[in-house]
């Protein structure tokens, strides 16, 4: 009787088995299924409009994938780890994840496709970008959204607390915020992002413009000095002092977002890419009185982010790299860039950013904000390493400290400490 | 025996292979056995290994006490016939049917510290904003809050089915006797409904102990800025998935394993010494 089962159990597991090697040999005859992993993003909702048309040209058809950025990551780290073939194309930031999937060798060399056909022009791509996807000499992913800091604000309350401008200087910001935030008590003078990772990349352009970085890019942790102290203060200082009301230590965009569209913040610092969620009135309470403008500067200058936050990739364990690129190529075509670039997201191709029709339906504010970062801008938001969340980790807690009111000193010192560490540790 | 190899024997077997590895990045890339390192690692880590112990202990036993009290009472509520008892039985099973994750997502946007219902209730009443999820001392205890919420019903319908089991007799040949609503409940309904009593104790205390959901949806990776819902289960997931540390998270597994098989023999020896 014992046996029973025990059969059962094995040609249950048989079966399945039969099954997924007779799926190997369908999907290599089906080559024109393209499998495409990509994140929520704006970018995605406008090319899924557009995968007719691809189908149309190439008669490749497109099976997606959609997921949160969190549940994308962890998706990669599975399957690209286990050498699935269901991934061909993926959507990744090369920031965050770029040095740890190439590292793994989990991305397809591309080096020779972006340069095969002229009309598609791979020197039309803005320099920093390309060198976020390109792994020792090797281009491993197309940028297909850049991002810059700017300045979120809210006209109404600017005037009534009797401003005509917003700040030039994070100095000025600090005082207008708690100026608004006296005038206005049930409203924060400031609010970005306040979780440990999730604020790592917005206090960037605060270290950049005070002269700081992570550290010296040649191993050295640069934490402790005066211009990473100087910031760490005024970013939580802002948070601190003028911040929401029994603020969280959690919030990443969406919830900083939510706080500003829901008319609770003057002030608020984040990627240009999301201004759409703050001036649709759908989602926004706030759509007719929301003004943008460039990063405020430090002693450094302005020196906002600007960076390539999402690219397309191609899994090396794919069977089906060939239409895979083809999928790139037409997703990241001028054509298709300019329709994005139209419809709210920033590209990474310098034609398009010198064609006056992609900018037209843009608030004009918004857009002399995002040049002006492009043109001051640094190349990265978070350090430049392989373990990015971990490193994001120790270099973001001491924001959080400065934001509860903790020893910001201190914070600052064992975070130095434990990222000089960390960075030994990678070499 | 092909189903046990393929699915307990063979991770367990692999896991602890990779528990004596340097295993990083990939899983695929070349590794070193490096011997009992990663435990040596592990067990003087007192920054965030020991606190995820401390926390999983704290979680676990403050929600089994929270859970068989409450279920308990609901419980010897239900088994009593009343007016509107099939609606409220419906109600309080409700939470059970929901999944851990959504449930995590609901309460952090009710517990939401600026435009969550929660602080607005609090509000109306009289009393000041209280940080819930926000804070880092109370995060913990709100993450329990909801598990206890959760939960509850499931212990409470174990405990119903014992009850429900047992003859009237005794119980009212002792209340013929003098004894009070308490005498009874301790000295003759609890001792016979204790294997109940168990089994709802062994089933929520081994799935308290390994509870990722809820922790997750509230908190995020690291459970928190300051890891302060912190698990075994977090900590060991942030390894993998954070850090790619596929050797330490082996590690750390492993002796979560061990953890668990130890509460579990403590709860049963326990029952027998009984």
């Amino acid at each position: 009787m014992k046996r029973l089962p025990a059969m059962g159990i094995a040609f249950a597991m048989a079966v399945p088995l039969a099954m997924s090697g007779c799926g190997g040999e369908a999907s290599e005859e089906s080559s024109d299924v393209v499998h495409v992993t990509l994140a929520n993003h704006v970018w995605t909702e406008n090319i899924k409009a557009q995968f007719d048309d691809f189908t149309a040209q190439t008669g490749i058809e497109v099976d997606l994938t959609q997921l949160g950025e969190d549940q994308l990551s962890d998706q990669y780290n599975v399957k690209l780890n286990a050498g699935s073939e269901d991934i061909d194309v993926m959507m990744y930031r090369p920031l965050q994840e770029g040095k740890m999937f190439a590292h793994n060798g989990w991305m397809a060399d591309l080096s020779d496709k972006v340069t095969s056909n002229s009309d598609w022009e791979w020197e039309d791509y803005q320099e920093g970008p390309v060198t976020a996807t390109t792994y020792e000499g090797k281009v491993v992913g197309v940028p297909i959204i850049t991002e810059t800091e700017v300045l979120y604000y809210r006209t109404d309350l600017l005037e009534s607390s009797g401003y005509d401008a917003p700040p030039q200087t994070l100095d000025e910001l600090q005082e207008m915020a708690a100026q608004i935030h006296e005038d206005n008590p049930d409203v924060a003078g400031f609010v970005a992002r306040t979780g440990r990772t999730a604020a790592v990349t917005q206090f960037s352009s605060f270290l950049f413009s005070y002269g700081g970085d992570f550290d010296d890019g040649s191993g050295n942790a640069t934490l402790d000095t005066q211009a990473a102290q100087d910031a760490y203060e005024m970013y939580g200082g802002l948070i601190r002092d003028y911040g929401p009301a029994n603020v969280s230590t959690d919030m990443s965009w969406p919830e900083a977002m939510a706080v500003f569209t829901q008319g609770q913040a003057a002030f608020y610092v984040e990627a240009n890419s999301l201004y759409k969620n703050a001036t649709d009135p759908a989602n926004s309470q706030v759509s007719d009185t929301v003004g943008f403008s460039a990063f405020p500067a430090g002693p450094a200058g302005s020196k906002p982010y600007n960076i390539p936050a999402w690219a397309l990739g191609v899994n090396e364990g794919s069977s089906n790299i060939d239409n895979a690129w083809k999928f790139i190529e037409w997703a990241t075509s001028k054509d298709q860039t300019l329709l994005n670039q139209q419809a709210g997201v920033p590209s990474a191709r310098t034609s398009v950013w010198n064609n006056p029709e992609a900018t037209k339906d843009y608030p004009a504010d918004l857009v002399a904000a995002a040049q002006a970062g492009a043109e001051a801008g640094i190349g990265h938001d978070r350090p430049l390493v392989v373990q990015v969340a971990k490193a994001r980790e120790v270099v973001g807690q001491p924001i959080v400290d400065a934001i509860t009111g903790k020893d910001i000193e201190s914070a600052i010192a064992t975070a130095q400490s434990d990222y000089q560490g960390f960075l030994d540790g990678e070499e | 025996m092909i189903f046990t190899i393929a699915m307990l024997v063979f991770p367990l077997v692999w896991t602890i292979y990779l528990s004596l590895t340097d295993a990083e990045g990939s899983v695929r890339a070349p590794k070193e056995i490096i011997g009992l390192d990663n435990y040596i690692e592990v067990l003087t880590d007192t920054a965030r290994f020991w606190p995820a112990v401390g926390r999983t202990i704290v979680f676990t036993s403050g929600v089994l006490i929270a859970q068989m009290v409450l279920g308990m009472c609901i419980a010897l509520l239900l088994r009593r016939s009343f007016r509107g008892q099939g609606i409220i039985r419906v109600a309080i099973l409700l939470p059970l049917v929901a999944t851990p994750v959504a449930v995590g997502m609901m309460w952090r946007l009710i517990f939401d510290p600026n435009i969550g219902p929660a602080n607005y209730l609090l509000g109306l009443v009289g009393l000041g904003p209280f940080p819930w999820l926000a804070g880092e001392k109370t995060a913990l205890a709100t993450t329990m809050l909801i598990d206890v919420w959760q939960w509850t019903p499931m212990v409470a319908l174990i405990l119903l089915a014992g009850l429900t089991s047992l003859s009237d007799d005794i119980d009212e040949a002792a209340s013929i006797d003098g004894a009070n609503a308490w005498q009874r409940f301790w000295s003759v309904t609890l001792p016979m409904v204790w294997p109940s009593v168990v089994v709802a104790v062994l089933l929520r205390g081994i799935d308290a102990l390994k509870t990722f959901d809820i922790l997750y949806a509230t908190k995020g990776r690291g459970g928190g800025s300051f890891n302060e819902v912190e698990t075994l289960n977090v900590y060991a997931y942030g390894l993998s998935f954070d850090y790619n540390e596929y050797g330490l998270a082996s590690t750390v597994l492993i002796l979560f394993f061990a953890l668990i098989i130890a509460a579990m023999l403590a709860l049963t020896s326990r029952n027998k010494e009984r």
